[in-house]
């Protein structure tokens, strides 16, 4: 078991000690882990294991009780709020696949696109060749070029997935937060869902909550086990799937 | 459609709000003409009590589109835009108290004359500078903005939104209703300001005055529309709409949802004030019955039913709902009420894109389709 206490130089997020309660319900209980630069990342635990917590803390939308998160060696994020720290390099998927629904497949992704998020700078805005070339090319990242001018609502569940992940992607992050991005997909859209994935770690961290073991298996990467708000085991998928607490808590016998 | 390619972007496939344009535009010419140039025994003649109705109605729209644009881009529900309405009223109708002068019945040079009948000896602070109009101009701006702007700064930033937000919008124009009816908030009370004389000089009575009030509040509803389409065509339009419809999306793609919301928010409570400012000198009187809660939410039936979220929808309902209570409340006043009440059922109901989705739903809803 991999503690924070020695994290290396190359640390693009570091939790340290958080602890969050609701109601007297411990969700996060000193929990601490780090990622690395460029590293991809699987989370799993049972249900309450405090997963998507550790999301909302480290993209704002949970201020913890006590602890630390620090991102990019600098930056403690558990004071930003969300749009703050999205703008420092943090891009996030929701569970429940969230596209903007009346918009086309390209508006979502001209939305997303990196730059000035001020009001002067939307109401003048245009897009200029070299933005339109990006949103091709994410377009084509997240097999979506067909489908450009259609509406976001139209698109399949997989679609809106990949849309979602097309347009963290636009958001240029150096972090991207992924939850249970295959639930609902069918086998192939999952192996192309981890695909896409493992293209995108290439050039930045992600880190992916999941419940699909296969699609962790799939994925191959270090895994983190969360149990009742902590860290209980991390390693390889192997490693975690030998290991007698996991089987107990998580896996089963 | 010649025309065409000289249009600006921003009015580029939107075709219900340049025959909007069009007709409004062509309105502020001909009713004017209808009435000053063409003999009362002409059959196109238009008798001046249609243009001051008319201008009214037009008034309305204006304050209509002022509501689409937050409710229907922004998905901001207010139950209180009469408020910012009455205040922008309410600051044109200082400016034409101040200019009866000496001519009101108790013939004070300074003092309107519910203050010499409450026995005021000077004039309140905040009435100073109202006989001058550009401040009093500049007031129908400022009072509605200055309002939005604390009270969408406290509600957008603890992100107050939904019902919430709807409610506390109507205790806002409810608590003005109170305040507005003590006489001692200097504002006249019960009976509000009235009596009106003569705006810039020009006699209000004055078929040629009520014309080019008429012209006036048809540009300034050509004005407000032009404004709305370019901040609704806009990037900012998009992300309003983004927060509509998944405003925790928005923050995490990096947007001030607050900032956003606080924009329109104002702009909105200022066109509304800039149509209660068109609104007073047309019927001659403002009172405080102008923030009553059943008003406001009479302008969101007026949106809804007209299409919410495409502008000249707004409008559309504000004409023709207004156009249907002066018809009904002259034939059956008593049902008017309930027809409003069945109407706004029936449109949530079944036309949830008001009229304006009944005229182009079917073009719309296959946009997208592969």
């Amino acid at each position: 078991m991999t503690t924070a206490a020695h994290r290396p130089d190359d640390t693009i997020l570091y939790l340290d000690a958080i602890s969050v309660s609701f109601d007297g319900f411990k969700a996060l209980d000193g929990l601490s882990f780090y990622v690395r630069r460029g590293e991809l990342r699987a989370i799993i635990g049972p249900n309450g294991a405090g997963k998507t917590t550790m999301m909302d803390v480290v993209t704002g939308k949970t201020h913890p009780d006590i602890g630390q998160v620090i991102f990019a060696d600098r930056v403690d994020l558990t004071r930003l709020d969300e749009a703050r720290i999205a703008n420092l390099g943090i891009g996030r998927k929701f569970q429940k696949p969230t596209v903007f629904e009346t918009q086309t497949v390209f508006d979502n992704l001209e939305l997303a696109l990196a730059g000035d998020r001020g009001l002067w700078a939307a109401l003048f805005f245009r897009l200029d060749p070299a933005q339109r070339q990006r949103i091709d090319q994410v377009l084509e990242t997240v097999r979506l070029t067909d489908h450009r001018h259609r509406l976001a609502g139209h698109l399949s569940h997989g679609q809106k997935q990949w849309l979602e992940i097309g347009m963290l992607l636009m958001q240029n992050p150096q972090l991207l937060l992924v939850d249970e991005p295959v639930a609902g997909m069918t086998d192939e859209e999952t192996q192309r869902t981890a695909q896409m994935l493992k293209e995108i770690a290439r050039s930045r961290s992600v880190v992916v909550v999941e419940h699909d073991m296969a699609f962790v298996k799939s994925l191959d990467c270090r895994v983190t086990v969360l149990h009742e708000g902590a860290v209980l085991a991390e390693g390889s998928l192997a490693t975690i799937q030998a290991n007698e607490r996991v089987i107990e808590v998580y896996l089963g016998r | 459609m010649t025309t065409r390619h000289h249009l600006p972007g921003f009015l580029t496939g939107d075709r219900g709000g340049l025959v909007l344009l069009t007709l409004v535009l062509g309105a502020a010419l001909l009713v004017p003409a209808g009435n000053l140039l063409l003999a009362e025994s002409h059959p196109l003649h238009v008798p001046t009590y249609l243009v001051g109705l008319l201008g009214k109605y037009l008034a309305f729209a204006l304050l209509a589109l002022a509501v689409d644009l937050i409710w229907g881009f922004a998905g901001i529900l207010s139950l209180g835009h009469g408020a910012f309405f009455a205040l922008g009223g309410y600051a044109m109708g200082m400016y034409l108290m101040r200019q009866i002068g000496a001519r009101g019945v108790y013939g004070h040079p300074v003092l309107p004359d519910f203050m010499v009948f409450l026995d005021w000896q000077q004039l309140p602070w905040y009435w100073y500078g109202f006989d001058l109009f550009p401040v009093a101009l500049l007031m129908v701006f400022l009072v509605p903005g200055a309002l939005a702007l604390v009270f969408g700064w406290f509600a957008f930033r603890s992100r107050v939104s939904g019902v919430y937000l709807s409610i506390i919008t109507q205790a806002m124009t409810y608590a003005l209703l109170l305040a507005f009816f003590r006489n001692d908030m200097g504002f006249g009370g019960n009976n509000g300001l009235t009596d009106f004389k003569d705006l810039l000089g020009f006699d209000l009575q004055a078929d040629a005055t009520r014309a080019a009030l008429f012209s006036a509040t048809a540009l300034a509803l050509a004005g407000g529309y032009l404004l709305c389409r370019f901040i609704t065509a806009s990037k900012l339009g998009r992300v309003l709409r983004a927060i509509r419809d998944a405003e925790s999306r928005t923050r995490f793609l990096g947007y001030r949802v607050e900032h956003y919301k606080l924009f329109v928010f104002v702009v909105s409570a200022m066109l509304a004030g800039l149509a209660g400012a068109l609104y007073v000198p047309q019927v001659g009187i403002i009172n405080p019955g102008e923030f009553s809660p059943a008003n406001s939410i009479e302008i969101i039936i007026w949106v809804a039913v007209g299409g919410r979220g495409t502008l000249f929808g707004a409008v559309l309902g504000a004409l023709l709902v207004n156009y249907g209570k002066t018809w009904f409340t002259g034939a059956l006043p008593e049902a008017w009420l309930y027809l409003l009440g069945g109407l706004f059922i029936g449109v949530t109901l079944f036309l949830p894109r008001g009229v304006v989705g009944l005229l182009v739903g079917r073009r719309r809803d296959l946009e997208g389709s592969p």
